[in-house]
């Protein structure tokens, strides 16, 4: 299928937006329902991380399935502050309750729940496309 | 997300519908913070809740942080999705998931 793209203001709100619209996309292809849920957490963690960190007035996000492999790719581009969430440290999530922080837990779970993630800044602008799986 | 709070005497349960998440959070942690004043038993139903991301999870962690002091917390109807959050996260641990 073609790629799709959508534009929305960096505002905490939009993200109910981009999650409709990765929804509808893929509703067609029947994805699992684990795989969606993962998806539509993974587009809140990226999506909130650039509204707060990277300063940028609008995120275009830039969605692709390749039918064959059943490979859903979504690329996040803003042209905010260079930023690669993917050098902060893992936490550790194993310390005791009043010792855990919750900074760096969403980029986390994304590693850990997408098959793959990937960050680029190129042209002045952050690329940030996470890929998963979708049945 | 909707909230549905149940009072009986100091235990509260708060059954959670829909998406715990960036927007959500927020309101729930206003919920909570708003009945804590003497609280012994804060009960988290997620029979209806669709996902947690980080943002509820910190709510959580916080939430669990203050009934530590003062009582007990519990989740209850963990299904599989959530479980696994609560897994990678190491949530699974600290919480009390029954």
């Amino acid at each position: 299928m073609a790629a799709k793209e959508i534009t929305v203001d960096a505002a905490l709100e939009k993200g109910e937006e981009l999650t409709a619209f990765v929804e509808s996309m893929l509703e067609p292809y029947d994805p699992s329902p684990k795989a969606t849920v993962q998806v539509d957490v993974a587009i809140d963690e990226v999506f909130s991380n650039i509204v707060m960190y990277s300063g940028a007035k609008t995120v275009t996000v830039v969605a692709n399935l390749d039918e064959p492999t059943s490979v859903f790719s979504l690329t996040f581009i803003d042209k905010g502050n260079p930023y690669n969430p993917l050098e902060k440290e893992d936490p550790d999530v194993s310390l005791p309750v009043e010792e855990r922080e919750i900074g760096g837990l969403g980029i986390f779970l994304v590693k850990k729940t997408m098959d793959d993630v990937h960050y680029e800044r190129k042209a002045d602008q952050n690329y940030f496309t996470i890929y998963k799986k979708i049945k | 997300m909707k909230i549905e709070q149940t009072r009986d005497n100091s235990t509260l349960t708060l059954a959670l519908e829909g998406r715990l998440d960036t927007i959500t959070a927020p309101e729930l942690e206003q919920v909570v913070n708003a009945n804590l004043e003497g609280l012994t038993a804060l009960i988290f139903d997620f029979a209806k809740l669709e996902y947690v991301s980080s943002a509820g999870l910190r709510v959580l962690l916080s939430a669990q942080k203050k009934m530590n002091k003062q009582g007990k917390m519990e989740v209850k109807n963990v299904c599989a999705e959530i479980m696994e959050v609560l897994d990678i996260t190491g949530f699974s641990d600290i919480l009390t998931i029954v």
